[in-house]
């Protein structure tokens, strides 16, 4: 009896799973559909869902747009603002979790506020440091702007994951001799690499993504993929099945790289859930 | 060791990366940055812009494009910092004026062979500030009745060559088919300044209402404007689509294109995207008539117009001047003519165009074009005296952020959150508190 209760409820919870798994990539799916349909298809009552499939929108897109030049500066922010985020917040991270004072939840609560603010309150101080230092539409300026922007969270996560490293196993390093940058690279980096990964693979859908400082700071020479979806969209005309490829290639990159590395993703955001 | 060593291989890697990305974005000398948006025009332009270079070799264009809002936004943000990032910018009729008098703008001064003069009035007034012209028309619309002339037959009705706007509900009540989901009227109800409110200041102007009096009093309270939402909100709650507060001018194309509207009455625009069998499955089956008239029946109508413009902050104007003038030149028009085809030639702007046979046969509905976008008069009386200009639009700053207010407002009469004069009550107040903190009215 007990063992058919639990078959059953195990069942259920597959099939929850998979609906939950369905409900949300279906924008994503219809998206793609879209991409693939002509123009009258795509705005057709109702929807169709078998078609005779067309690559006219995809054509369209790389003729009137410089996919790779978009697709380069996205590639360029999001690693650049990643790489540089892990390399500051780790060690802020180290010392927050190994070497706590006072001040360190004071700090932590500090800096996630930061995120609590609207991005456009800050928008013009922002532009306009932009414009006197020469960053305005260059990747530099973009990169510089997403760091700080996920740095907070960045560091969060990182000294969350460091807490669950055992302070022991860094206490014999330094038994052994091992300096601070010994202790926090051959010790502790090692045993929070999963923890890292995850963060940095956040940290760079969260760059691929981020639409407002990109659209708001960059033209044409640092626009990034969220500015070409943007390109895409028509106050005159029909555009759905243009803007779905472009929106289809822009998130093409990110999904493949996203379902690559899911093991390390999960690996990462459970570690040290379970001892 | 060696992880040191790659650690530091890495960070120099990133530092050439990220300086070789600011250096890309140094500019070239005689580059002309366009902002403009993703229209078919606008896409066009694009396409035959290489002629431009080929005849100015020492200009090199680079474009960009941005959704419509952003583009505003991002333009507002450049010219008022002065940082310069864009030589030409696509602004409509609505913002070359206060720009101009903002001293945003570069008055424009073209030669004699650009005829200036062949240039529609009403566009070309609309362009001008204080007797100078401010930016150079690419192409401009009105409004006018689009109706399916089959369903029209169908149920036995003819459409009047001036209708009126009861007629327009009866022929809509009588085509309706919700069961086939044919919808008897289709109408901008997707809130926003440019979006509903533009058809509905339009609408207003015919039933003899307007924004303000001469003391920038609002009279959204008065009989008229109570006439106006009442005719708005019952049609399309009758005859009209499901979910109309979605549907803004590209929802009502998909709509009539895929053939679920009997009438619309939107943009002149419209013609040539319904007209286009590629974009419309209704193109053999579309009639064209006026805009409707209210009871008052006279009143500025609708005049909108995608126009290129300097701004003071560019560093290359005379390069930028050119290039406009090139963009909205006869020369121009002949280009797209031979490249493209007659029907995809700019409308709206230029008297020679309408002028040339091969375009009225390309473009059946040019006549009506014509006439609706000479007689839009936005600079023209309402029922009463008012202190300002613009047909589908208020000609001041505040405006944008009014209209799209307003237009929640009455978005909440279709989805039953309000009624008529709880809305338009709900208006005044809004409208009056907004005026007052911008200093326009005490």
């Amino acid at each position: 009896m007990a063992l058919k209760t639990k078959t059953s409820t195990r069942i259920g919870v597959t099939i929850l799973g998979w609906g939950i798994a369905l409900w949300l990539f279906f924008p994503i799916f219809w998206m793609i559909l879209t991409s693939f349909k002509s123009e009258v298809q795509a705005i057709s009552t109702p929807p169709k869902l078998f078609f005779m499939p067309t690559l006219s929108s995809y054509a369209e897109v790389f003729e009137r747009a410089s996919y790779w030049h978009f697709a380069l500066n996205t590639v360029i922010v999001s690693v650049g603002a990643t790489a540089i985020a892990i390399a500051l917040a780790v060690p802020a991270a180290y010392s927050m979790a190994f070497i706590p004072s006072k001040r360190t939840r004071g700090t932590l609560l500090w800096m996630l506020s930061t995120r609590m603010l609207p991005p456009v309150g800050v928008l013009v101080p922002i532009y306009l440091l932009a414009r006197n230092t020469h960053l305005l539409d260059t990747c530099t300026g973009l990169v510089i702007v997403d760091m700080l922007t996920n740095l907070p969270i960045i560091v969060w996560m990182l000294y969350t994951f460091f807490r669950e490293v055992p302070a022991p196993i860094l206490e014999a390093g330094r038994m052994d001799g091992a300096t601070r940058w010994q202790e926090m690279t051959m010790v502790l980096l090692p045993l929070a690499l999963p923890g890292i990964a995850s963060t940095a693979l956040l940290s760079l859908i969260l760059c691929w993504n981020e639409a407002f400082w990109s659209l708001n700071l960059t033209s044409s020479h640092a626009a990034p993929l969220t500015a070409f979806i943007a390109s895409f969209s028509s106050p005159e005309g029909l555009f759905f099945g243009k803007l779905s490829a472009a929106s289809t290639l822009a998130v093409a990159p990110i999904l493949i790289f996203g379902w690559i590395s899911q093991k390390q993703l999960v690996r990462g955001l459970t570690f040290g859930a379970v001892k | 060791m060696t992880r040191l060593k790659s650690t530091r291989t890495a960070i120099c890697t990133l530092a050439l990366l990220l300086t070789g990305s600011t250096l890309s974005s140094a500019q070239a000398t005689g580059t002309l940055t366009i902002a403009t948006v993703n229209n078919g025009d606008m896409i066009v332009m694009r396409q035959l812009s290489s002629e431009f270079e080929k005849a100015h070799p020492d200009i090199h264009l680079n474009w960009v494009t941005l959704e419509e809002n952003v583009l505003r936004q991002r333009v507002t943000t450049d010219i008022a910092m002065k940082t310069g990032q864009f030589d030409v910018v696509t602004i409509g009729n609505y913002e070359v004026p206060i720009w101009a008098k903002q001293g945003w703008l570069t008055e424009i001064k073209p030669d004699a062979a650009y005829d200036v003069n062949d240039i529609l009035p009403t566009v070309r007034d609309s362009l001008t500030a204080d007797g100078k012209l401010y930016a150079l028309p690419f192409y401009a619309e009105s409004v006018m009745t689009y109706y399916r002339k089959d369903l029209f037959q169908k149920a036995g009705l003819t459409m009047p060559d001036t209708p009126t706007y009861d007629q327009i509900r009866q022929f809509a009540d009588k085509i309706t088919d919700k069961s086939n989901q044919v919808y008897g009227i289709c109408l901008r109800g997707k809130p926003g300044w440019g979006e509903n409110m533009a058809y509905i200041s339009s609408l207003a102007n015919t039933f003899g209402a307007q924004w303000f009096d001469m003391s920038w009093k609002p009279t959204m309270t008065s009989d008229a404007w109570k006439a106006t939402l009442n005719w708005y909100v019952s049609a399309l709650k009758a005859d009209g689509p499901p979910g109309a507060t979605s549907n803004g001018f590209n929802e009502n194309l998909a709509l009539f294109a895929s053939g679920h509207c009997g009438i619309w009455i939107d943009s002149t625009v419209a013609g040539g995207l319904l007209f286009d069998p590629k974009q419309s499955q209704v193109a053999d089956k579309v009639g064209f008539a006026p805009a409707p008239k209210g009871p008052y029946g006279k009143g500025p109508t609708w005049l909108w117009s995608w126009s290129l413009a300097v701004p003071v902050s560019s560093h290359q104007s005379a390069d930028a001047q050119t290039f406009i003038t090139w963009a909205t030149s006869k020369d121009y028009v002949k280009l797209v003519a031979a490249q493209k085809g007659w029907v995809a030639v700019p409308a709206g702007t230029r008297a020679s165009t309408y002028a040339a046979p091969e375009y009225t046969k390309a473009a059946p509905f040019a006549s009506f074009v014509l006439n609706a976008i000479k007689t839009a008069d936005p600079n023209g009386p309402t029922a009463q005296p008012r202190p300002y200009t613009g047909a589908q639009f208020v000609g001041i700053p505040e405006f944008q952020a009014i209209g799209t207010q307003v237009g929640q407002t009455v978005a909440a009469t279709l989805s039953d959150q309000m009624t008529v004069d709880q809305a338009l009550t709900s208006a005044e107040a809004s409208i009056t508190r907004a005026l007052r903190q911008s200093g326009r009215a005490r």
